[in-house]
């Protein structure tokens, strides 16, 4: 059975849990410091993950293989639980906002993490469905958590009626990849499936099993309720759905291109280039006009989702066997967890006060506090690929592993200028944003904000963040490299 | 440590350090700004003195591992090829610094950005790794935008931040692409330039790699460096930027893409180069009859400038084009030249619409008289961008012109043109415009740059055009051995086998005193004519 390897998703349930009955226990006034009760009992098991011993420390597979522990699963439980406590910092901060259940909101974030910790272990298509579920239902509840706002409830229907939708291709195109092979386990359907790469109904299947992974990460054609969502949602829930759910996404996408059907996806390419290369436009482009600031940011991590599908398509172009499109994905992904949670948490801060959340409202924020200042703007120059921060050493990696395919696919070489087209096409509107907090010459509001002891602790988490991934690249490339291997 | 990383690491420290400076401290910003690039100019000197021409491999050199996965490493050190550009990046950053008095507003934030921008183009020049190299210089670039953004000047600011921005991005990102190319298809996992080029010396690159690495290389690099017919973003920009940042990209910064090709893609990409450098001939004729005659029409005197820069970037692209030892070196010392000069006409027309608040040529007039400093060494930099023999651009460009010859006698005497006649042309022009003539009352009472600190960048400008133009073997003794190297290795590889290579190299070794011999007689002859 092995059954030990869930220890550390049976100790992040227990968590959520131990929130929900402490709730019952706390004076009201005093509920919002429970998240950082969480947010030490993660920090904990972050630790123990690292040490090398316990959690984390074991690699196989259990419950007749349907759960696999292996690098890949690591790395990203790793980095769900780091983007999991910083969204727990942003959500105390947010707690005057939420009118009632403070600690639901954070034992739901729990519950969420730990569906992302089920799906980052996925090898089996029973578990991916009840993986995706299971954040994807936390999710409807955490967008829509503030009761009272229109906005916030108009997003959580929105998301609920898509996301049911995506739900319905998933579990459709599982019922028909499991009609004709049989075989539900990864690993398992990886040793039949060339065989049925001529069969239409599974390539149907796994078709529609992409579009509802599509759906998670927001990539095109999928993307339309990115922007809607982002907006309403509260910021804690939005900064979460912008890391954690679109890194599941991703990590499920893996595991099904590569693990389960490699055969079919040898023939995808192309489908994959093409999805990566109209994602980054449509995100870059339909971010230029943006000026609700969690919007631009929505928009901003549709084309981001984009610069993550060029490792995907990297991977799938197959040249030399490489796996650099995957340790380029990997490492994109744990700069940007830092970039873009240092975002909403400024926006968290910021607009604390206010009913919409403009870019004008920025005015001034440089003299009000310097600390968020620079945190967004360094997310932003982060985001927009300038050295020496994180988005640069991730962009170019993933740069090098398409130009690297591109030896037998020219496409690779097209997709690597369109890449290039939404990098320019980016400087514009993350420099809109800075300029809003340093030049901007109408101020209304100039009173300094008050920032807490823990905010300012993850705000310079996330500072630290950038500049370490960005200039010493090579622990989490070497992280990211091993997990990458997984999917040769 | 390499005396390369306190050039490139001072000011980026003294960045850092900035930050935490308040910002009502105007004087100690400004201190630290001008001692962090005074140290890099005197380390630049000294390191310039102690350089051995001719010496085989790298000098001051360092390396320290970095992603050892991918075989980035931070690797500096320098050859005949990059010791002048590097003293000249620091004495301009110095000047530049020096003559930032002008910005009054938000002088934190502006003092940051151009210490980030002379860190970083310093160390790209330093840098022997590719991945640094590129990494580098798009550390300095990016200042460059903000800077234009938002201290920018005249009505066209936001209109030609936009176009600089759109036009460099998309270059260097080219130039990236282009870049990463060259490392996959060595297929020796690493970045490191003399690896790759020892690399590429046993094994070349298949023909038709280079033909498509090279074109990228050598547009990604031409869009940076202005090169016809992408070169609107130039005078626009500079006409645009704080002169600070005029003098540091003009100078300094517009040279890595000229670098970048001389280091890179000639010695690498040598198949590829000889078949496309009869084109790039021909393009430069665009920067340097097109260009040219576009600057004779300005009436502005910051888009002339401008336009005469981007002129100016034509012979460097001919002596690169000619691809032959004397072409290369001369093309490395109108870099070094360049440098000097453009700084020194950005920061007077910079000087002069301080005082005037215009630059426009009609309004001006009579200025000598009212700045007789000013105006004197504003025409010494005309003369020099004429070509006026004693000055470091004249070495340069007769340098080019001797060695594009042999390669391409029609361009040449097309180019030659450009360098008597039209540059002669407007640049006298603007200064009777600017200099002599009627002084409008409104400027009577202009005050003269005045005290020694005000005069030091301008005088240290000029003098170095003048040192180097007096004394060119100073420049040349180093360049030749190393631009030898180049042209032996961007020698198309079919025509040879190993063993006459060798004897390629020995030929070019008696070449190299030849052209030594005619660089020294170039001004000499003339002078005496």
């Amino acid at each position: 059975m092995n059954s030990e390897l869930i220890t550390l998703e049976v100790c992040v349930i227990a968590l959520g849990v131990v929130l929900l009955l402490a709730d019952l226990f706390m004076p009201p006034e005093r509920r919002r410091f429970l998240g950082y009760a969480a947010i030490a009992a993660l920090g904990l098991l972050l630790l123990t993950s690292l040490s090398g011993y316990g959690i984390c420390s074991q690699t196989g597979t259990a419950f007749s293989g349907s759960f696999v522990e292996d690098a890949l699963a690591v790395f990203f439980k790793r980095f769900f639980i780091i983007a999991a406590i910083l969204v727990l910092f942003m959500s105390v901060e947010f707690s005057d906002r939420i009118a009632t259940g403070i600690s639901e909101y954070y034992s739901l974030i729990i519950f969420a993490l730990s569906g992302m910790l089920f799906a980052a272990s996925a090898n089996d298509f029973a578990m991916l469905f009840v993986s995706i579920e299971l954040i994807t239902i936390t999710f409807y509840v955490l967008t829509s958590f503030q009761r009272g706002r229109l906005v916030s409830l108009e997003a959580g229907v929105k998301y609920l009626i898509l996301g049911a939708l995506s739900s319905a291709f998933l579990v459709f195109g599982i019922a028909l990849v499991w009609g004709t092979t049989g075989k539900l386990n990864f690993n398992e359907l990886a040793l039949v499936a060339s065989q049925f790469a001529g069969n239409k109904i599974f390539l149907l299947g796994v078709l529609l099993v992409l579009v509802g992974l599509g759906f998670k990460i927001a990539a095109f054609p999928f993307q339309i309720w990115a922007p809607d969502v982002y907006q309403g949602a509260p910021t804690p829930t939005t900064a979460f759905l912008a890391v954690g759910s679109k890194a599941a996404g991703f990590v499920l996408l893996l595991r099904v291109l590569f693990t389960a059907v490699p055969s079919v996806t040898a023939h995808w390419a192309n489908l994959l280039i093409v999805i990566s290369g109209i994602t980054i436009l449509y995100g870059n482009l339909c971010a230029i006009p943006q000026r609700n600031l969690k919007r631009l940011l929505g928009y901003s991590s549709i084309a981001h989702a984009g610069y993550l599908l060029l490792g995907v398509a990297a991977l799938a172009g197959g040249v030399h066997n490489s796996t650099a499109g995957g340790s380029a994905l990997l490492y994109y992904l744990a700069g940007y967890l830092f970039t873009v949670l240092g975002a909403f948490t400024v926006i968290c801060l910021v607009m604390r006060r206010l009913e919409n959340e403009d870019i004008s409202a920025l005015a001034g924020l440089n003299q009000r506090s310097p600390l968020l200042a620079a945190t967004l703007s360094l997310a932003m120059v982060s985001l927009a690929g300038i050295p020496p921060l994180a988005g640069f050493f991730g962009k170019f990696l993933l740069l090098k592993a398409v130009i690297e395919q591109g030896a037998t696919t020219p496409g690779y070489y097209c997709l690597a200028f369109t890449a290039l087209a939404g990098v320019v096409i980016s400087l514009y509107y993350y420099f809109g944003v800075i300029r809003a907090i340093y030049w901007s010459t109408d101020a209304p509001d100039l009173s300094p904000i008050a920032l807490s002891a823990p905010a300012k602790v993850s705000l310079w988490i996330c500072i630290v963040g950038m500049f370490w991934i960005g200039l010493f690249p090579s622990v989490v490339l070497n992280l990211a490299t091993a997990a990458a291997q997984v999917l040769k | 440590m390499s005396i390369l990383t306190y050039i490139a690491g001072w000011p980026l420290l003294a960045a850092l350090a900035l930050i935490v400076v308040p910002r009502n401290y105007r004087v100690v910003i400004r201190a630290v700004a001008v001692l962090a690039t005074l140290i890099p100019a005197v380390l630049a000197v000294k390191m310039f003195v102690q350089f051995i021409p001719g010496v085989n491999g790298y000098q001051f050199e360092q390396q320290i591992p970095w992603v050892e996965s991918l075989g980035i490493s931070y690797h500096v050190g320098v050859d005949g090829l990059n010791v002048g550009l590097i003293l000249m990046g620091a004495i301009v950053a110095f000047a530049a610094a020096c003559c930032s008095w002008e910005i009054k507003e938000r002088e934190k934030e502006f003092y940051i950005l151009l210490l980030v921008m002379s860190g970083g183009i310093l160390g790209a020049f330093a840098s022997l790794d590719l991945f640094f190299f590129y990494f580098l210089h798009e550390l300095a670039l990016v200042p460059t935008f903000i800077m234009i953004g938002v201290w920018g000047r005249g009505e066209r600011k936001n209109y030609a931040t936009f176009q600089i921005t759109l036009y460099l991005s998309i270059g260097a990102l080219i130039a990236l692409i282009g870049l990463i190319a060259l490392y996959l298809q060595s297929g020796v996992n690493t970045f490191d330039i003399p690896k790759l080029i020892e690399h590429a010396r046993a094994n070349p690159l298949a023909a038709s790699a280079q033909n498509y690495i090279f074109p990228l290389l050598l547009f990604g690099f031409g869009i940076l460096v202005s090169l016809w017919p992408f070169h609107s973003w130039a005078p626009l920009g500079y006409g645009a930027a704080p002169s600070p940042t005029a003098m540091l990209h003009a100078g300094v910064l517009k040279k890595f893409g000229l670098y970048g090709l001389i280091r890179i893609a000639l010695p690498l990409l040598p198949q590829a180069a000889h078949d496309w450098m009869a084109f790039l001939a021909w393009l430069c004729l665009g920067n340097i009859l097109y260009v040219g005659w576009v600057a004779m029409r300005q009436k502005d005197l910051n888009l002339l400038i401008g336009n005469s820069s981007v002129a100016h970037m034509g012979f460097i692209f001919l002596g690169i084009a000619s691809l032959n030892l004397i072409g290369v070196t001369g093309a490395v010392v109108i870099m070094i030249a360049h440098g000097f000069l453009a700084a020194l006409t950005f920061a007077l027309s910079g000087y002069i619409y301080q005082q005037t608040g215009t630059l426009e040529m009609s309004k001006l007039g009579g200025l000598c008289r009212q700045l007789p400093f000013i105006g004197t060494a504003l025409l010494m930099a005309a003369l020099a961008g004429c070509g006026l023999p004693g000055f470091a651009n004249f070495v340069g460009e007769v340098t080019v012109f001797f060695g594009a010859w042999t390669v391409f006698p029609l361009v040449t005497a097309l180019a030659v043109w450009g360098a008597l006649l039209i540059s002669a042309l407007y640049m006298l022009r603007a200064m009777r415009d600017v200099l002599h003539g009627p002084l409008p009352e409104k400027w009577a009472a202009l005050p003269d740059a005045s005290h020694v600190w005000r005069r030091l960048p301008y005088a240290l400008l000029l003098a170095s055009l003048f040192v180097f133009g007096c004394f060119p073997r100073l420049l040349t003794d180093k360049i030749t051995p190393d631009a030898a190297k180049i042209v032996s290795l961007a020698a198309p590889a079919g025509t040879a086998d190993k063993t006459v290579v060798r004897i390629d190299l020995s030929e070019l070794r008696t070449s190299t005193l030849r052209s030594r011999a005619t660089a020294e007689d170039g001004p000499n002859s003339e002078l005496r004519n």
